[in-house]
Order: structure tokens, then C-alpha cells, then sequence
């Protein structure tokens, strides 16, 4: 489908320098293997980029399949409310097969975050609106699974592979630096 | 055994590629479960979304059918009615739509086989299968944008969505 351009939004979740030559968006779903699988390639990447490398990390629960993939990306959001996004979105990659709330609380605690506040945010569906909004734009975007990813704003098709991916990212970091 | 409603419209009896907008969508009558059918002319009045996918189980099937599914409300605010077409038999779809919790019909093209996929151009004699073909028709029944997908690639749903958008409002709608 068409090509479209991936605007950094100011409620995004971001690491990396605002001036990295490349951008990677990832859509993930913290119950999904895949996901989970492709967690410590991202970070990899990640440290092998440095400054390099900006990226994003937006929510696409598919609900129907995951029963507590809505939860944990709304506990992220509010671990992000409180500066603590990126120690939840560890948290809750490392411990995939243990996403009850009772477990989210305990989670959000361990990164510092109160858990009461936590427990009644996820009860009120605070950050419900912000997950499907994230959400929504995955679907806009021509997300069709999870995770997906794109380079520059380019959808990346390929399988996940820590090689393929870094090259891929070094080719879009070089084709924008000599541009 | 259940009776099939011929096919009518002003389509091609076989087309060559993939019915496109502005034709009138053939009417078909299949097996929705075991002792259901649906006939695509009783939604009339609502814009109907056709997804042909190759087959239950498939792991790209699988994902595309989990991402409509997750999208049903939004579809349903231009009430929209989804509905699922392959080769496979009623216990196959019922079986799969029980394991993925999929909340929307999946009709058996089984008997004859691929008789509606290839009334609507997208039937794959080599494989026996449908294509990853996706329809929106329109309140009348009037097919309004239709995309054939590589058969591994998971289409999506902005498509879909934007063909929705598109569509003129209904009268008398609520929104």
C-alpha cells in the first residue's frame, strides 16, 4: 500500500537523539511472543546505534488474542506519566507470561511508581484513550501484525533478523546523512 | 443439504481478476455454521466488507483475521457488517473461530468449491484456494473498492477503512 511518513507526536515514547539520522517505530504488544522475541534485538540495536538511532515504541494490543496486552500497555503509559515508561516496557517484556494486574501492580512498584495510583488508573481506564489512539494510528499507518516496524517512516517487511534489521537501519542512516 | 441461491448481478459469470468498483457484488447464500446460513442480499442497507483469505489456521490468515477483529467497532460506527469467506468447511470455521475468538461470521465457499471466489475474480486454481482479497460494498450492494494482496502479505486494514470513509453518508444516520 502507499508510503506514508511516521510523525514523531509529542505523547510518543522516545529514546535517542531528536537528531538521529534514522528513526525506528516499533508497534508491539507486550503479550506477543514475537515481540517479546524481537525485545532484546531492539535493544541490541539500540546500544550498536547509540546517538545514531532515535526510537519509538507505540502500542498495538491485539485484545482478542492477548487478554492482558491492553492492561500492560496502559500500565506502561502510566509508568510513562510518571518518567518510567522505558523501565516498565523492560519489566514487561521480561516477564511476558506473568501480565495479570495483580502482577502490573507489583511491576509498576518495582519501577517506582505508587501502586495504588496505579491500580485505580488501570480500573478507571485512564490511559485507555492514549492505547487506542496509538493504536489507531498503527492501523492508519498499514500496521498489520506485531510487531511492526518502520524505518524512516518506511514500513520494514522483512522477518525479523538482528542483521538484516541493523543493516537496514545503517543503510537509512547513511542515505539521510548524505542527503 | 442446503439449497444455494443462484448468483445474480451484472457481473461476469467468470471474471479474470478481481470484480472492481462500480459492479454490482454477486449474491451468494453459504453455510455461516452448521445449521446457518447467510445470504449477502439480507444486508442490503448496510455496507458490507468481503474478506476472501486462503485458509483457517494460516499464520498470515491468522493475523489479518485478528487485526479485523480487533477493528469490528470501528467498523461498525459506519455499520458496517464483516464477514470472512475461504474454502474450508463449517467444523473448520467453527473450530477456528472458537480458538481465536473471532466475533464475526466465517462463510464455507466448500461446495461447490470456490464458487463465490471465483463469481467475485478471486479464486487461485493453482493452490484451490481464494485469494487475500478484500471488497467493500456499499448500503446497495454495489462493490466500491476491492484489493487483491500478495498472498503472504497481511493487508491490513487502512484500506478498508479509508474505502468506508468514503462511502456516502446514509440517510437518516444517527451520526
Amino acid at each position: 500500500m502507499r508510503e506514508r511518513v511516521i510523525e514523531i507526536r509529542p505523547d510518543d515514547h522516545v529514546s535517542g537523539s531528536p537528531n538521529a539520522p534514522v528513526t525506528l517505530v516499533e508497534y508491539g504488544d507486550y503479550e506477543c511472543p514475537h515481540c517479546g522475541a524481537a525485545f532484546p534485538i531492539v535493544e541490541n540495536i539500540r546500544r550498536r546505534l547509540g546517538d545514531r538511532l532515535q526510537f519509538v515504541y507505540r502500542h498495538f494490543p491485539l485484545t482478542q488474542s492477548h487478554p492482558h496486552a491492553e492492561h500492560a500497555a496502559e500500565i506502561a503509559e502510566a509508568a510513562g506519566e510518571r518518567g518510567a515508561f522505558w523501565a516498565m516496557h523492560e519489566t514487561l517484556f521480561a516477564n511476558q507470561s506473568a501480565l495479570d494486574d495483580v502482577s502490573l501492580v507489583a511491576y509498576a512498584q518495582s519501577v517506582g511508581v505508587d501502586p495504588q495510583w496505579a491500580a485505580e488508573a488501570l480500573a478507571a481506564g485512564t490511559f485507555a484513550p492514549r492505547v487506542r489512539e496509538q493504536f489507531m494510528s498503527g492501523v492508519r499507518n498499514g500496521v498489520n501484525g506485531t510487531p511492526t516496524f518502520f524505518i524512516n517512516g518506511r514500513r520494514f517487511d522483512y522477518s525479523l533478523n538482528e542483521r538484516v534489521l541493523l543493516a537496514t537501519l545503517e543503510d537509512a542512516a547513511l542515505a539521510n546523512s548524505s542527503s | 443439504m442446503i439449497a444455494r441461491t443462484p448468483l445474480t448481478g451484472n457481473a461476469d459469470p467468470s471474471p479474470t481478476g478481481p470484480l472492481g468498483p462500480g459492479t454490482v457484488a454477486p449474491d451468494f447464500s453459504l453455510p455461516s455454521g452448521p445449521n446457518s446460513t447467510l445470504q449477502l442480499s439480507t444486508l442490503r442497507g448496510r455496507p458490507v466488507i468481503l474478506v476472501f483469505y486462503p485458509a483457517d489456521w494460516s499464520p498470515v490468515c491468522g493475523d489479518e483475521l485478528a487485526l479485523f477483529n480487533e477493528l469490528l467497532d470501528e467498523f461498525r460506527r459506519y455499520d458496517a457488517e464483516l464477514l470472512g469467506i475461504s474454502v474450508d468447511g463449517i467444523w473448520c470455521h467453527q473450530a477456528y473461530r472458537d480458538a481465536r475468538h473471532l466475533a464475526f461470521p466465517l462463510l464455507a465457499d466448500f461446495e461447490p468449491k470456490g464458487a463465490v471466489a471465483r463469481a467475485y475474480g478471486v479464486y487461485r486454481d493453482q493452490d484451490g484456494t481464494a485469494e487475500r482479497a478484500l471488497f467493500v460494498l456499499d448500503t446497495g450492494g454495489v462493490i466500491r473498492w476491492s484489493y487483491v494482496s500478495p498472498v503472504g502479505v497481511n493487508p491490513g486494514a487502512d484500506g478498508i477503512l479509508s474505502a468506508l470513509e468514503a462511502l456516502p453518508a446514509p440517510t437518516g444516520a444517527s451520526q
